[in-house]
Protein backbone atom coordinates (compact mmCIF):
# COMPACT_ATOMS: atom_id res chain seq x y z
CA UNK A 1 0.00 0.00 0.00
CA UNK A 2 2.64 2.25 0.98
CA UNK A 3 4.78 1.55 -1.85
CA UNK A 4 1.51 2.07 -3.86
CA UNK A 5 1.34 5.47 -2.82
CA UNK A 6 4.96 6.27 -2.87
CA UNK A 7 4.99 5.00 -6.51
CA UNK A 8 2.36 7.28 -7.41
CA UNK A 9 3.85 10.21 -6.16
CA UNK A 10 7.17 9.45 -7.66
CA UNK A 11 5.29 9.34 -11.20
CA UNK A 12 3.66 12.66 -10.25
CA UNK A 13 7.04 14.13 -9.80
CA UNK A 14 8.30 13.03 -12.96
CA UNK A 15 5.20 13.77 -15.14
CA UNK A 16 5.23 17.53 -13.42
CA UNK A 17 8.88 17.70 -14.00
CA UNK A 18 8.81 16.53 -17.87
CA UNK A 19 6.02 19.26 -18.06
CA UNK A 20 8.38 22.05 -16.67
CA UNK A 21 10.85 21.45 -19.18
CA UNK A 22 8.45 20.53 -22.15
CA UNK A 23 6.80 24.43 -21.36
CA UNK A 24 8.09 26.85 -24.09
CA UNK A 25 6.79 30.31 -22.32
CA UNK A 26 8.47 31.32 -18.77
CA UNK A 27 5.02 32.99 -18.22
CA UNK A 28 3.55 29.10 -18.26
CA UNK A 29 6.50 27.91 -16.90
CA UNK A 30 5.95 29.36 -14.08
CA UNK A 31 2.90 27.77 -13.59
CA UNK A 32 4.19 24.45 -14.24
CA UNK A 33 6.76 24.98 -11.69
CA UNK A 34 4.54 25.79 -9.08
CA UNK A 35 2.48 22.26 -10.08
CA UNK A 36 5.69 20.63 -10.37
CA UNK A 37 6.51 21.82 -6.61
CA UNK A 38 2.68 20.72 -5.29
CA UNK A 39 3.82 17.20 -6.66
CA UNK A 40 7.26 17.78 -4.76
CA UNK A 41 5.31 18.86 -1.74
CA UNK A 42 3.12 15.07 -1.97
CA UNK A 43 6.24 13.40 -2.57
CA UNK A 44 7.68 14.43 1.02
CA UNK A 45 4.86 14.02 2.79
CA UNK A 46 4.67 10.35 1.74
CA UNK A 47 8.20 10.22 2.48
CA UNK A 48 7.35 11.29 6.41
CA UNK A 49 9.22 14.40 5.77
CA UNK A 50 7.14 17.56 7.09
CA UNK A 51 9.36 19.76 7.40
CA UNK A 52 10.63 19.38 3.91
CA UNK A 53 7.28 19.82 2.70
CA UNK A 54 5.91 22.66 4.03
CA UNK A 55 9.22 24.99 2.67
CA UNK A 56 8.56 23.12 -0.86
CA UNK A 57 4.72 24.49 -0.75
CA UNK A 58 6.12 27.58 0.64
CA UNK A 59 9.13 28.72 -1.33
CA UNK A 60 8.97 26.43 -4.45
CA UNK A 61 5.17 26.76 -4.88
CA UNK A 62 4.39 30.31 -4.47
CA UNK A 63 7.36 31.90 -3.90
CA UNK A 64 9.84 31.43 -6.48
CA UNK A 65 6.75 31.21 -9.19
CA UNK A 66 5.92 34.81 -7.96
CA UNK A 67 9.47 35.88 -8.14
CA UNK A 68 9.56 34.58 -11.97
CA UNK A 69 6.81 35.69 -13.12
CA UNK A 70 6.99 39.47 -11.52
CA UNK A 71 11.06 39.23 -13.51
CA UNK A 72 9.64 38.16 -16.46
CA UNK A 73 6.82 41.29 -16.71
CA UNK A 74 9.90 43.92 -15.79
CA UNK A 75 12.09 42.41 -18.07
CA UNK A 76 9.79 40.68 -20.80
CA UNK A 77 8.62 43.66 -22.76
CA UNK A 78 12.19 44.69 -24.00
CA UNK B 1 33.22 23.82 -31.69
CA UNK B 2 30.37 22.25 -34.60
CA UNK B 3 26.96 20.96 -33.39
CA UNK B 4 27.77 17.71 -33.69
CA UNK B 5 31.14 17.65 -31.72
CA UNK B 6 28.76 19.57 -28.75
CA UNK B 7 26.31 16.82 -28.70
CA UNK B 8 29.00 13.99 -28.96
CA UNK B 9 31.02 15.83 -25.73
CA UNK B 10 27.37 16.31 -24.13
CA UNK B 11 26.78 12.75 -24.28
CA UNK B 12 29.61 11.37 -23.40
CA UNK B 13 29.33 13.72 -20.53
CA UNK B 14 26.18 12.33 -19.59
CA UNK B 15 26.90 9.15 -20.10
CA UNK B 16 29.95 9.21 -17.45
CA UNK B 17 27.35 10.77 -14.98
CA UNK B 18 24.68 8.13 -15.57
CA UNK B 19 28.04 5.46 -14.74
CA UNK B 20 28.83 7.38 -11.29
CA UNK B 21 25.82 7.79 -10.27
CA UNK B 22 24.41 4.08 -11.05
CA UNK B 23 27.53 2.52 -9.15
CA UNK B 24 26.82 4.86 -6.19
CA UNK B 25 23.08 3.40 -6.36
CA UNK B 26 24.54 -0.04 -6.57
CA UNK B 27 26.15 0.35 -3.23
CA UNK B 28 23.65 2.63 -1.27
CA UNK B 29 21.92 0.75 1.93
CA UNK B 30 18.69 -0.30 0.57
CA UNK B 31 15.58 2.05 0.15
CA UNK B 32 13.62 2.53 3.74
CA UNK B 33 15.93 -0.63 5.04
CA UNK B 34 16.96 -0.92 8.78
CA UNK B 35 20.38 1.01 8.30
CA UNK B 36 20.35 4.41 9.36
CA UNK B 37 24.01 5.26 10.91
CA UNK B 38 23.50 8.95 11.71
CA UNK B 39 19.39 8.22 12.92
CA UNK B 40 21.29 5.78 15.40
CA UNK B 41 24.19 9.01 16.25
CA UNK B 42 21.50 11.25 16.24
CA UNK B 43 18.40 10.03 18.25
CA UNK B 44 19.83 9.62 21.71
CA UNK B 45 21.64 12.55 21.55
CA UNK B 46 18.30 14.41 20.60
CA UNK B 47 16.14 12.62 23.61
CA UNK B 48 19.05 13.61 25.66
CA UNK B 49 18.54 17.27 25.47
CA UNK B 50 14.73 16.98 25.44
CA UNK B 51 13.96 17.69 21.89
CA UNK B 52 10.81 16.10 20.75
CA UNK B 53 11.53 17.22 17.15
CA UNK B 54 14.43 15.27 15.89
CA UNK B 55 14.98 17.62 12.78
CA UNK B 56 14.87 20.45 14.93
CA UNK B 57 17.36 19.25 17.15
CA UNK B 58 20.02 18.57 13.94
CA UNK B 59 19.10 22.03 12.22
CA UNK B 60 19.46 24.39 15.69
CA UNK B 61 21.49 22.28 18.21
CA UNK B 62 23.72 19.21 16.80
CA UNK B 63 24.72 21.21 13.29
CA UNK B 64 23.65 24.49 14.40
CA UNK B 65 26.99 25.66 12.98
CA UNK B 66 25.33 24.74 9.56
CA UNK B 67 22.47 26.29 10.04
CA UNK B 68 24.18 29.95 10.58
CA UNK B 69 25.49 28.97 7.41
CA UNK B 70 22.30 28.81 5.87
CA UNK B 71 20.83 32.07 7.81
CA UNK B 72 24.21 33.58 6.59
CA UNK B 73 22.86 32.91 2.61
CA UNK B 74 19.37 34.18 2.96
CA UNK B 75 20.56 37.14 4.81
CA UNK B 76 23.70 37.27 1.67
CA UNK B 77 20.97 36.93 -1.02
CA UNK B 78 18.44 40.14 0.99
CA UNK B 79 21.17 42.12 1.32
CA UNK B 80 22.02 41.47 -2.32
CA UNK B 81 18.63 42.03 -4.04
CA UNK B 82 18.31 45.32 -1.98
CA UNK B 83 21.03 46.64 -3.33
CA UNK B 84 20.60 45.51 -6.95
CA UNK B 85 16.87 46.63 -7.28
CA UNK B 86 16.71 49.93 -5.48
CA UNK B 87 15.22 52.09 -7.27
CA UNK B 88 17.12 54.95 -8.90
CA UNK B 89 16.10 58.62 -8.16
CA UNK B 90 14.81 58.64 -11.52
CA UNK B 91 12.67 55.30 -11.26
CA UNK B 92 11.61 56.68 -8.40
CA UNK B 93 9.81 59.82 -10.28
CA UNK B 94 7.90 57.12 -12.63
CA UNK B 95 6.50 54.62 -9.59
CA UNK B 96 3.20 54.86 -9.84
CA UNK B 97 0.18 53.03 -8.25
CA UNK B 98 -1.07 50.24 -9.06
CA UNK B 99 -4.29 49.62 -11.02
CA UNK B 100 -6.51 46.24 -11.52
CA UNK B 101 -9.03 44.30 -11.39
CA UNK B 102 -9.59 41.45 -8.97
CA UNK B 103 -12.10 38.69 -8.92
CA UNK B 104 -14.09 39.39 -5.58
CA UNK B 105 -13.83 35.32 -5.00
CA UNK B 106 -9.91 35.99 -4.81
CA UNK B 107 -10.18 38.60 -2.58
CA UNK B 108 -12.61 36.85 -0.05
CA UNK B 109 -10.17 34.11 -0.21
CA UNK B 110 -7.50 35.54 0.42
CA UNK B 111 -8.59 37.61 3.36
CA UNK B 112 -10.30 34.33 4.56
CA UNK B 113 -6.89 32.70 4.94
CA UNK B 114 -4.71 35.61 5.52
CA UNK B 115 -5.69 34.96 9.67
CA UNK B 116 -5.54 31.15 9.43
CA UNK B 117 -2.17 31.54 7.50
CA UNK B 118 -0.25 33.59 9.72
CA UNK B 119 -1.95 31.65 12.79
CA UNK B 120 0.19 28.70 11.08
CA UNK B 121 2.89 30.57 10.46
CA UNK B 122 3.58 31.47 14.57
CA UNK B 123 2.18 28.08 15.32
CA UNK B 124 4.91 26.47 13.19
CA UNK B 125 7.88 28.76 14.59
CA UNK B 126 6.87 28.33 18.27
CA UNK B 127 6.27 24.65 18.51
CA UNK B 128 9.85 24.00 16.14
CA UNK B 129 10.94 22.11 18.71
CA UNK B 130 8.24 19.86 19.35
CA UNK B 131 6.23 19.23 16.08
CA UNK B 132 7.56 19.27 12.66
CA UNK B 133 8.61 22.74 10.94
CA UNK B 134 11.02 25.52 12.32
CA UNK B 135 11.98 28.41 11.78
CA UNK B 136 12.58 28.55 8.67
CA UNK B 137 9.36 27.08 7.50
CA UNK B 138 7.45 29.19 10.12
CA UNK B 139 8.86 32.34 8.90
CA UNK B 140 8.59 30.84 4.64
CA UNK B 141 4.56 30.68 5.63
CA UNK B 142 4.69 33.96 7.39
CA UNK B 143 6.60 35.97 4.69
CA UNK B 144 4.16 34.29 2.12
CA UNK B 145 0.61 34.30 4.18
CA UNK B 146 1.47 38.61 4.45
CA UNK B 147 1.61 38.47 1.06
CA UNK B 148 -1.84 37.10 0.61
CA UNK B 149 -2.35 40.45 0.59
CA UNK B 150 -1.62 41.16 -2.44
CA UNK B 151 -2.90 38.23 -3.85
CA UNK B 152 -5.86 39.94 -2.78
CA UNK B 153 -5.69 42.89 -4.99
CA UNK B 154 -4.97 45.52 -2.42
CA UNK B 155 -1.02 46.60 -2.92
CA UNK B 156 -1.80 49.88 -0.84
CA UNK B 157 -2.73 47.66 1.80
CA UNK B 158 0.33 45.72 1.79
CA UNK B 159 2.47 48.72 1.30
CA UNK B 160 0.74 50.54 4.71
CA UNK B 161 1.05 47.05 6.75
CA UNK B 162 4.28 46.59 5.67
CA UNK B 163 7.17 48.44 7.52
CA UNK B 164 10.11 47.86 5.24
CA UNK B 165 12.46 49.39 7.56
CA UNK B 166 11.47 47.19 10.38
CA UNK B 167 11.52 44.36 8.56
CA UNK B 168 15.15 44.96 7.51
CA UNK B 169 16.29 45.71 11.52
CA UNK B 170 14.63 42.42 12.36
CA UNK B 171 16.20 40.56 9.67
CA UNK B 172 19.61 41.89 10.96
CA UNK B 173 19.16 41.49 14.32
CA UNK B 174 17.69 38.53 14.31
CA UNK B 175 21.16 37.20 12.14
CA UNK B 176 23.49 38.95 14.84
CA UNK B 177 21.17 37.51 17.59
CA UNK B 178 21.71 34.25 16.23
CA UNK B 179 25.62 34.53 16.20
CA UNK B 180 25.38 36.01 19.91
CA UNK B 181 23.28 32.97 20.93
CA UNK B 182 26.38 31.16 19.72
CA UNK B 183 28.84 33.46 21.47
CA UNK B 184 26.92 32.66 24.72
CA UNK B 185 27.02 28.91 24.06
CA UNK B 186 31.06 29.10 23.55
CA UNK B 187 31.73 31.18 26.84
CA UNK B 188 29.32 29.17 29.01
CA UNK B 189 29.83 25.59 27.26
CA UNK B 190 33.12 25.78 25.76
CA UNK B 191 31.44 25.33 22.31
CA UNK B 192 30.25 27.69 19.72
CA UNK B 193 26.62 27.31 19.82
CA UNK B 194 26.64 24.73 22.75
CA UNK B 195 23.03 23.82 23.95
CA UNK B 196 23.58 25.63 27.30
CA UNK B 197 19.92 26.93 28.15
CA UNK B 198 18.19 24.73 30.82
CA UNK B 199 16.37 21.63 28.56
CA UNK B 200 13.53 21.69 30.62
CA UNK B 201 10.38 18.98 30.52
CA UNK B 202 10.29 16.78 27.76
CA UNK B 203 7.40 17.94 25.65
CA UNK B 204 6.73 21.17 27.32
CA UNK B 205 6.73 25.11 25.55
CA UNK B 206 10.03 25.53 27.16
CA UNK B 207 12.02 23.45 26.79
CA UNK B 208 14.96 22.02 24.84
CA UNK B 209 17.54 24.65 25.62
CA UNK B 210 18.27 27.05 22.64
CA UNK B 211 16.42 25.11 20.15
CA UNK B 212 13.70 27.14 20.35
CA UNK B 213 15.44 30.36 20.89
CA UNK B 214 17.42 29.80 17.74
CA UNK B 215 13.81 28.73 15.72
CA UNK B 216 12.59 31.71 16.68
CA UNK B 217 15.11 33.95 15.40
CA UNK B 218 15.50 32.16 12.11
CA UNK B 219 11.77 32.40 12.12
CA UNK B 220 12.11 35.80 12.08
CA UNK B 221 15.39 36.64 10.09
CA UNK B 222 13.38 34.31 7.09
CA UNK B 223 10.05 36.18 7.41
CA UNK B 224 11.23 39.56 7.88
CA UNK B 225 14.21 38.79 4.76
CA UNK B 226 11.80 37.30 2.35
CA UNK B 227 8.80 40.51 2.74
CA UNK B 228 12.30 42.87 2.24
CA UNK B 229 13.09 40.90 -0.77
CA UNK B 230 9.65 40.29 -2.73
CA UNK B 231 8.87 44.36 -1.43
CA UNK B 232 12.24 44.91 -3.66
CA UNK B 233 11.02 42.64 -6.29
CA UNK B 234 7.10 44.17 -6.24
CA UNK B 235 8.68 47.57 -5.93
CA UNK B 236 10.10 47.17 -9.42
CA UNK B 237 6.75 46.03 -11.10
CA UNK B 238 5.50 49.56 -10.27
CA UNK B 239 7.92 51.63 -12.36
CA UNK B 240 6.57 52.74 -15.04
CA UNK B 241 8.56 51.50 -18.87
CA UNK B 242 10.34 54.79 -19.89
CA UNK B 243 9.32 54.43 -23.67
CA UNK B 244 5.82 53.41 -23.25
Amino acid sequence: MTTAVLLVALAFVAVAGFAVVATPDPRRQAITLSLFSLCLTLLFVVLQAPDVALSELAVGSAVVPLLVLLTIRKVGGR
Amino acid sequence: MTLRARTWLCAAGALGVAVLLVTAFLRMPRFGGDLHVYRDLALPATLARMTPNLVSSVNFDLRALDTLGEETIVAAAVVGTLSLLQPSPAERERIEPQRGYVMPVVKVAGYLLLPVTLLLGLDVVAHGHLTPGGGFQGGVVLATGWHLLYISGSYPALARLRPIDWCEYAEAAATGLYVVTGLAGLIAGGAFLANVLPKGEFGSLLSAGTVPVLSVLVGIEVAAGLVVLLAQFLGQGLIREEHS
